[in-house]
């Protein structure tokens, strides 16, 4: 089974600034991480490998600095990064970075492709499912389990889907079962692969960097693609200038702590509490 | 009641009320129960009365009152040691600390904290920490109020690099059972000026005097950390790495070890996993220093130290939540234990390089007992938690079978070189067996010590030392 595990460099904390000015983000000198979503998919990743053989590849597209982002996913059993750095990408929205990676992915061979469910510092939940989109593929969002990691798994390419004794579909290639939780309901079904998933955090609990694999792993290339490299050739496409939307304005939420204190008999007190409950709707 | 003390009648009950008011004295109903314990299940006592005082002043009139009346007085906080040392044994007065819960000052100039001595520790770690200040005792109960850490002299997990609570006080006010108000210390970094009287309180369990004030030490918070999960074939390759690791010239701020059993029972008490899961025994290590550079040199010397003593691997907790996958699952080892039902515990302390053995007899003892054994601890300091565990035992089976098993546990712990408490402190509970760990002439003057600060014996009696013959 070939995995591309789809991960993006955040800022380290909850307290970025914005710029009030220009509406942006201020990202200098704070420190980044690695999507704490991505993890979750890149362990998945690492889970179905280690069952089912393949190789994982992890695909990020940022500034040169996100290669730390691929340097730890080696230091986590990854085998394979690719960057798409490019100056021509810069200021890309959901939309121009699911196409750009879509680009990157056409190049590639996959039997699977699994994201974090979102990013932390965009929230959107667009990017994976408009990559399977832009690929034509089928995708399931916010995944919580895929059946059968734990056991023998439906795949092709290193194995096949007949011989796995699973559902194979009408145009016989294999398929993969996962339960996806969309709120209210939990949703099992059977996808044809080659699929894109994104990942909740209940999918699994993610492995930490190995100082092991980090030192036997510190010479290992990060291979670079740029605007060049990509099928489709025209700049339009990528970055500000391939994105549908413009960023008007970035704001904080506001937050509001209310503390109240109250003094009075237990029943009494009791009673008050119960009601304001109610009201904050506790049903 | 022993016929040396008093019970408090309802004149009493009304001279407690008009010092402190009414709604701060209980002297029945529900609440009584909750005074009548702390978290050792085996150690009950009921008071006559509880009061919770607000000032030190108040504390003066009450101990003056109890003293001339000869009434038992225990002090509390918030209830949460393990040997029942705030467990009202002999009736009489609660003092409960926990309406002195102000933090009077920060001083950023000398480093110091002056808290009253029902703050919690969480409270005081939030407060300092968003100044940018470290206070660094670390003990796993926070909810824990600091009057109690410094009658315990509680440890905590940063002891290795930042020492105990005794080590980060700078100064106490303390009320003597005869009324007297003491400032002892101050906010200075040094004091040869006589004997230190300040730290005859620090762990003295209230028996001494009732500590209301408290001036903390504080250091420049460390603004990085990292965490090693440091997986090992077997508890001993674990512990002996422990030299290897500070033969780096590297003093991590926290080395803990725990084996698969805890870590397992710790992830069903949590409904969460924790990262890794096959090895036999685990060491935890916590380092932190000023700059993301500093740290993550100090994690190249560690890791390679340990690889180099048989690690399976290293593996790297770097980030907030990489940090709480491996954190969370050590704070929850006593609970997740204790989930279970009933356990007594051996809070001994060895030298660090005897823990393995002391974690192997406590197998053989639990084979040769019949019972059920786990532990985890400070692989640092050398400092273990050692749970006997009653699972469905019946009540006289449980008794005989644990009384077996904590002999055979102190004993040992004396024959490696140990004491019997690391950092919960004696109480009730743990008396016997420091009694037994220690010279008599030790004991004599601890119990002369006791009568000189408290001549009319009122303060927690039976605690540490028995009443006087």
């Amino acid at each position: 089974m070939n995995i591309v595990v789809l991960m993006k460099q955040v800022p380290g904390t909850s307290t970025v600034g914005v710029d009030p000015k220009s509406g942006t983000l201020r990202r200098e000198g704070v420190p980044a991480k690695t999507n704490p979503y991505d993890l979750h998919a890149l362990e998945a990743a690492l889970a179905l490998k280690e069952r089912l053989g393949g190789t994982v590849t992890v695909l990020s597209m940022g500034p040169p600095q996100a290669e730390a982002v691929i340097r730890e996913a080696y230091s986590m059993g990854a085998d394979r990064g690719i960057l798409l750095t490019d100056r021509a990408f810069a200021g890309a929205d959901t939309l121009a970075t699911a196409f750009t990676l879509s680009q990157a992915l056409k190049t590639m061979e996959f039997d699977l492709i699994i994201a974090g469910m979102q990013s932390t510092d965009g929230d959107t939940a667009q990017v994976g499912p408009g990559v399977a989109e832009f690929l034509d593929i089928p995708h399931v969002s916010y995944v919580k389990e895929i059946h059968g990691s734990s056991g023998l798994h439906a795949c092709y390419g290193s194995v096949s889907g007949e011989e796995t004794g699973l559902p194979v579909g009408g145009d016989g290639s294999a398929k993969i079962k996962v339960t996806a939780d969309l709120g209210d309901v939990l949703v099992t079904q059977e996808v044809s692969l080659p699929a894109l998933i994104t990942v909740t955090k209940d999918t699994n609990q993610p492995r930490l960097p190995s100082f092991r694999l980090r030192k036997a792993v510190s010479d290992r290339p990060v291979e670079i693609m740029r605007a060049g490299d990509m099928p489709a050739s025209s700049e339009t496409y990528y970055g500000l200038a391939g994105s549908a939307t413009r960023v008007e304005r970035i704001f904080p939420p506001e937050r509001t702590v209310v503390r109240e204190i109250w003094e009075g008999e237990p029943r009494e007190l009791a009673a008050r509490l119960a009601a304001v409950l109610r009201e904050v709707a506790v049903r | 009641m022993d016929r040396r003390f008093t019970a408090p009648n309802e004149d009493d009950i009304r001279f407690l009320e008009d010092i402190c008011g009414e709604k701060d004295v209980i002297s029945s109903g529900p609440l009584m129960d909750d005074y009548a314990r702390d978290e050792m299940p085996w150690v009950k006592g009921y008071p006559d009365v509880v009061v919770l005082p607000e000032t030190a002043e108040e504390v003066s009139a009450i101990l003056k009152h109890a003293s001339a009346r000869r009434i038992p007085v225990t002090t509390r906080g918030s209830g949460t040691g393990l040997c029942g040392g705030a467990v009202p044994t002999a009736g009489g007065i609660v003092l409960c600390t926990t309406k002195m819960n102000r933090i009077l000052e920060i001083d950023e100039v000398n480093f110091t904290a002056t808290v009253e001595a029902g703050v919690l520790l969480t409270t005081i770690h939030q407060a300092v920490e968003a100044r940018g200040f470290l206070y660094a005792p670390d003990p796993g109960e926070k909810t824990a109020t600091i009057g109690g850490n410094i009658a315990t002299n509680a440890g905590g997990m940063r002891a290795i690099k930042y020492g105990v609570t005794r080590d980060n006080i700078r100064g106490l006010q303390v009320v003597l059972s005869t009324g007297e108000i003491l400032d002892l210390g101050g906010k200075h970094a040094k004091n040869s000026t006589g004997y230190s009287l300040m730290n005859a309180f620090i762990g003295s369990e209230g028996t001494l005097g009732v500590v209301t004030r408290a001036v903390l030490k504080l250091l420049p918070l460390p603004k990085h950390t990292i965490s090693l999960l440091v997986p090992f074939g077997s508890l001993r390759d674990a512990i002996r790495a422990v030299p290897k690791v500070m033969g780096t010239g590297i003093l991590p701020q926290s080395i803990e070890f725990a084996e698969q059993g805890v870590i397992f029972a710790a992830e069903n008490y949590l409904g969460k996993k924790f990262p890794h899961r096959s090895a036999p025994a685990y060491l935890l290590i916590r380092l932190d220093g000023n700059s993301r550079e500093e740290v993550t040199s100090a994690m190249e010397h560690v890791g390679n130290a340990c690889l180099e003593a048989g690690a399976e691997d290293v593996l790297i907790a770097d980030t907030p939540e990489r940090q709480s996958a491996v954190w969370d699952a050590r704070g929850a080892f006593l609970a997740a234990i204790k989930s279970g039902g009933e356990v007594d515990e051996c809070d001994v302390v060895v030298p660090r390089d005897r823990i393995a053995d002391l974690v192997e007899y406590s197998k053989e003892v639990a084979e040769k007992v019949g019972v059920r054994i786990e532990s985890f601890g400070h692989a640092g300091d050398g400092n273990l938690h050692i749970y006997v565990i009653r699972d469905s035992m019946p009540e006289d089976e449980w008794e005989e079978k644990l009384a077996r098993a904590m002999d055979l546990l102190y004993e040992r712990g004396r024959e490696l070189g140990g004491m019997v408490s690391g950092e919960h402190g004696i109480g009730v509970a743990k008396r016997p067996y420091m009694e037994k760990s220690l010279s008599d002439v030790e004991i004599a003057l601890m119990a002369r010590l006791k009568s000189v600060f408290d001549p009319a014996g009122i303060l927690n009696p039976g605690k540490v030392v028995r009443f006087p013959e």
